[in-house]
C-alpha cells in the first residue's frame, strides 16, 4: 500500500509535467512554425483594426447587412461565453422566439429554418446559401444596389462541401458583409 | 435526409472498420511488450519513468493489487486537479486573472475528469485558467483514458490466461498505453487540427471592434450598445486531440465541439468522429488476438456495429423532421439548406453530422457534443440517452467500452448455457455462479445510481426541479440524462439546466465516482476469477462465441436488459414528449 502511494505521487507529478506542460508547449511550438495564422484564430484586420475572426460569427441586425442566426452566447455572439439555447422542441419560449424572428425576416415566402434558429455555439459564423439568398432583396433595396450584383456576391461566398463530400454548403456572414461594405465603398 | 448525408455516415463506418485491424494489432504489440517502431524513442523514456517512480516492470499483480494501484493513482491525480483549480489565481498562465474555482465546482470537476466523465457544470472560458486547462484537466484526459485502457487489457488477460493468479502490472499497462498509444496519436492529431483552424496559443482574449455595433438587452433588462467582441483563446488543439481520442469529451469552451475554435470545419469534425471510435474499435481486434480467437473479436465488433447503425439511422431520421409547431418556416432539405431541426445545430455540420456525432459520442463514453442534445427532437434526443443507458458498450469509451461489453458477453454466454441446460463456457472457461453474481452486480449498480438519484431529484421541487430549463416531460428527460451521463461517465448533457448548484454538483459527483470505481471492482473480480480457471476442451455442447448466432444473442441480451431496466423512465420522458409535440402541446 505504502509503495503504491509513493509511486502514485511520483508518477502523477512526473507525468503531469510531461502531459500537462511539455506536450502542449511542443504542440504550440510546431503549430506556430507551420500554421501561425490558424493557431491564432484566423483574425481579420481592416485598416489596422481587429474586426473579428473568420471562424467566429458576429451579430448583424441592420437592414443593409446580411443577418446572422439568433445567438445565445452571452447577449449575442459573445465569443467569451459560447452557448446554445438548449430549448426543447416543445418549449413555448423556443416557438415564441422563432416566430418573432420569422416576423422580422420574412419576405413573403417561408423563411429558411437556420436563419430563425439559434446555433449550438451561439457563434456560428455561417448561414445556409438559402438563408443568404433569401436576404438579397432586402439588402439590395436598403443599399440601393442592383439585386443581381448582390446575388452574385452571395454566390461568390458560398463554400461548398469540404473535399466535395463533408459537411454542408455554407456562407460566412462576416466575410460576406465585409465584402459588401468594400463593394459599397468602391461605388 | 439526403444521399450526401447517408454517404458521410457510410464513409465513417467503413473507415472505422478498416482502421480497427491496424489499430488493434498495434495495441496487442504494445501491451504484450513486443517490439514496435516507436521503441527507440519511447523505450528510454519508459525505463527512466520506471526508475524515477520505483516501478518493477516485471512484477505481476493479482486483481486486488491491480485495483488498489489503480485506485491510489486515481486518488493522487484527483488531488492534483483539485489543488490546481483552487490555486489557479496565484499560479502562472492565468492571462484573464480568473479567481480560484469554488470548492464544490472544483471537487465536481476533479471527480469528473478523474472518472473520464468530463461533466462540466461551469463555463470553461470564464472559469478555468490556461494552466488549469493544461495541467489540471488535459492531463486527466490522458490518465483516465490510459487507466481505462489498462483495465480492459487486464480483463482480456483474465480471459486469455489459464491457471494464473495475476493480470499484469498496472503501472506498465498505464505507461505503455500513454506513451505508445495516446501521446503520439494526440500529437499528430493536434497539429492536423491546428492546420484547419483550431487555435493553439497563450494570448490574452482578443478584443475585436464590431463591424455593426449592436443594441442589446443586458442582464439588467436595460438596452445597451455593444461595440466590441471578446474572443476567447487558448491552447485548445493540444487538449482537443486527447479529449476526443481518450473519449473524455470535456470542452475547452462551453459549447464544446460546436465552438468554431474547437471544431472549425467539416474535416475536423470528421477526424474527431474517427478519433472517438478508433481505439474502442481496435480493442475488439486486440481482444481477439490476445485470447487467440480473432473471430470472437469480430463477433463482438459486429454486435457493436449493429447497435451503432440502429442508433444513427434513428437519430438522423428524427432530426431531419420538421418541428410541427413552427409556422412559415422552410424546414425542407434542399441543395441550398440542411433544413430539419436546426435549433442547437451549426450550419457547417447540418443534420447528418450532428446526428452522427450525437450517436458516436454517446455510444462511446466521450460526451463531446457538436450540437445541443437538449434541443434535439424528442426521439432524436432519445437516441443518445438510450446509448448511455445501455452502458456505453457500443464501441464504448477507451477501455471501459470493451470491459463493459465483456460483462454482457459473460451474461450472454450464461443465458445460452441455461437454454441448452449445461454449464456455460466462455472460450474454454466455465462460467460459474461467482462470475454471474459479479456480472449482475456490475449491471445493477448502474441503474440503481441513475434511477435512484433521478427519483430523489424530481421529488424535490426547489432543489431538484426549479433549476430545469424546460418543463413537462422534457424536464424529466433532463434529470434522467444528467444522472445517466454522470454514472455512465459520458459527460454530455441536456445542458440547458443550471446544474451548478450544491445538490447537483455533489450528487452528480457521487454518481460519477461510483459509476466508475464501484463498477470496476466487480469487473476486475471477474477477470481475476477467470484467470485462475482451467481450460475445458471444446465439445459438441459448447456454445460458440464466434458465430453470427452469438452476435444476435449478444445484441438481444443488451437490448433486453436495457429495456427491462429503463423502459418506464424512457416512456415518461422522450416518448411522452414526442406524442405531446405532435398533439401540439408546448410547455
Amino acid at each position: 500500500m505504502k509503495k503504491h502511494i509513493i509511486t502514485s505521487i511520483l508518477y502523477t507529478v512526473i507525468t503531469a509535467v510531461l502531459l500537462g506542460i511539455v506536450y502542449p508547449l511542443a504542440v504550440t511550438g510546431v503549430a506556430r512554425v507551420l500554421f501561425p495564422k490558424q493557431a491564432e484564430g484566423e483574425l481579420i484586420t481592416r485598416d489596422g483594426k481587429l474586426v473579428g475572426s473568420a471562424l467566429i460569427g458576429q451579430a448583424f441586425t441592420g437592414k443593409g447587412y446580411f443577418h446572422s442566426r439568433p445567438s445565445n452566447a452571452g447577449t449575442g455572439y459573445d465569443a467569451s461565453a459560447s452557448s446554445g439555447s438548449n430549448l426543447a422542441a416543445t418549449s413555448k419560449a423556443l416557438i415564441d422566439r422563432t416566430q418573432a424572428s420569422v416576423t422580422a425576416e420574412e419576405n413573403g415566402t417561408p423563411v429558411p429554418v437556420d436563419l430563425v434558429t439559434a446555433s449550438a455555439s451561439g457563434l456560428d459564423p455561417d448561414i445556409s446559401p438559402a438563408a443568404a439568398l433569401y436576404q438579397v432583396p432586402r439588402v439590395a433595396a436598403q443599399r440601393n444596389l442592383p439585386p443581381k450584383l448582390v446575388e452574385s456576391l452571395v454566390q461568390q461566398h458560398i463554400a461548398q462541401r469540404q473535399l466535395g463530400l463533408l459537411g454542408e454548403p455554407r456562407v460566412n456572414v462576416l466575410e460576406l458583409n465585409l465584402a459588401l461594405n468594400a463593394m459599397a465603398a468602391k461605388d | 435526409m439526403s444521399l450526401n448525408g447517408w454517404l458521410q455516415i457510410l464513409l465513417f463506418i467503413v473507415l472505422i472498420l478498416l482502421l480497427a485491424k491496424p489499430m488493434g494489432s498495434y495495441m496487442t504489440c504494445v501491451f504484450e511488450r513486443r517490439r514496435t517502431w516507436a521503441d527507440p524513442l519511447l523505450g528510454p523514456i519508459e525505463r527512466l519513468l520506471y526508475r524515477m517512480t520505483g516501478v518493477d516492470a516485471d512484477h505481476e499483480m493479482r486483481w486486488t493489487e491491480y485495483a488498489l494501484a489503480m485506485l491510489v493513482f486515481s486518488g493522487a491525480t484527483l488531488v492534483l486537479t483539485y489543488v490546481v483549480e483552487r490555486l489557479q489565481a496565484v499560479l502562472p498562465l492565468n492571462v484573464q486573472h480568473l479567481p480560484a474555482v469554488a470548492p464544490d465546482v472544483a471537487l465536481n470537476t476533479a471527480i469528473s475528469f478523474t472518472t473520464n466523465t468530463n461533466w462540466q457544470s461551469y463555463v470553461p472560458e470564464s472559469t478555468m485558467s490556461y494552466l488549469t486547462q493544461m495541467l489540471g484537466l488535459a492531463t486527466h484526459n490522458f490518465w483516465s483514458a490510459a487507466v481505462g485502457l489498462a483495465l480492459a487489457i487486464a480483463f482480456v488477460r483474465g480471459i486469455a490466461r489459464r491457471e494464473s493468479k495475476t493480470l499484469g502490472n498496472f503501472w506498465v499497462d498505464l505507461t505503455r498505453g500513454t506513451l505508445w498509444v495516446l501521446l503520439p496519436i494526440s500529437f499528430v492529431f493536434a497539429i492536423a487540427l491546428v492546420s484547419q483552424g483550431v487555435v493553439q496559443n497563450f494570448r490574452p482574449y482578443d478584443k475585436a471592434t464590431l463591424v455593426e455595433p449592436q443594441t442589446v438587452t443586458g442582464t439588467d433588462g436595460k438596452a445597451q450598445t455593444v461595440t466590441t467582441q471578446t474572443i476567447a483563446q487558448g491552447p485548445v488543439a493540444s487538449q482537443e486531440a486527447i479529449k476526443m481520442l481518450g473519449t473524455n469529451g470535456g470542452g475547452f469552451f462551453n459549447a464544446n465541439s460546436a465552438h468554431p475554435f474547437e471544431n472549425p470545419t467539416p474535416l475536423t469534425n470528421f477526424l474527431q468522429l474517427l478519433s472517438i471510435f478508433v481505439i474502442p474499435a481496435g480493442l475488439t481486434v486486440t481482444l481477439g488476438q490476445m485470447v487467440g480467437s480473432p473471430k470472437h473479436g469480430r463477433a463482438v465488433l459486429a454486435a457493436m456495429t449493429i447497435l451503432f447503425a440502429v442508433g444513427v439511422v434513428t437519430c438522423y431520421w428524427a432530426e431531419a423532421q420538421p418541428n410541427p409547431l413552427m409556422h412559415n418556416v422552410d424546414q425542407a432539405h434542399t441543395q441550398m439548406q440542411p433544413g430539419g431541426n436546426m435549433e442547437g445545430k451549426e450550419v457547417r455540420f447540418g443534420i447528418a453530422n450532428s446526428a452522427l456525432f450525437a450517436t458516436v459520442t454517446t455510444d462511446a463514453s466521450c460526451g463531446a457534443v457538436n450540437a445541443m442534445h437538449d434541443s434535439f427532437t424528442p426521439l432524436g434526443g432519445m437516441v443518445p440517452m438510450v446509448n448511455i443507458l445501455l452502458g456505453e458498450i457500443v464501441f464504448g469509451g477507451v477501455g471501459a467500452g470493451l470491459y463493459g461489453m465483456l460483462v454482457f458477453v459473460v451474461v450472454a454466454v450464461f443465458i445460452a448455457g441455461l437454454m441448452v441446460g449445461r454449464t456455460p463456457e466462455y472460450l474454454g472457461k466455465k462460467i460459474e455462479s461467482y462470475d454471474v453474481q459479479m456480472s449482475m452486480l456490475y449491471l445493477l449498480i448502474f441503474p440503481l445510481i441513475i434511477l435512484g438519484f433521478a427519483a430523489v431529484s424530481v421529488l424535490m421541487p426547489t432543489t431538484g426541479l426549479s433549476v430545469l430549463a424546460n418543463k413537462g416531460p422534457h424536464g424529466l428527460s433532463e434529470v434522467l440524462y444528467a444522472y445517466a451521463s454522470a454514472t455512465g461517465n459520458n459527460g454530455s448533457a441536456f445542458a440547458g439546466s443550471n446544474w451548478n448548484t450544491h445538490w447537483y454538483n455533489y450528487s452528480i459527483g457521487i454518481a460519477m465516482f461510483f459509476g466508475r470505481f464501484l463498477m470496476i471492482i466487480p469487473m476486475l473480480a471477474i477477470a481475476g476469477n477467470l484467470a485462475k480457471k482451467k481450460i475445458v476442451p471444446e465439445s459438441a455442447g459448447t456454445f460458440p462465441v464466434t458465430t453470427p448466432l452469438f452476435t444476435v444473442l449478444l445484441v438481444s441480451v443488451i437490448v433486453i436488459v436495457g429495456a427491462l431496466t429503463f423502459f418506464p423512465a424512457i416512456s415518461l420522458g422522450p416518448v411522452l414528449e414526442h406524442l405531446l409535440l405532435h398533439a401540439g402541446h408546448t410547455f
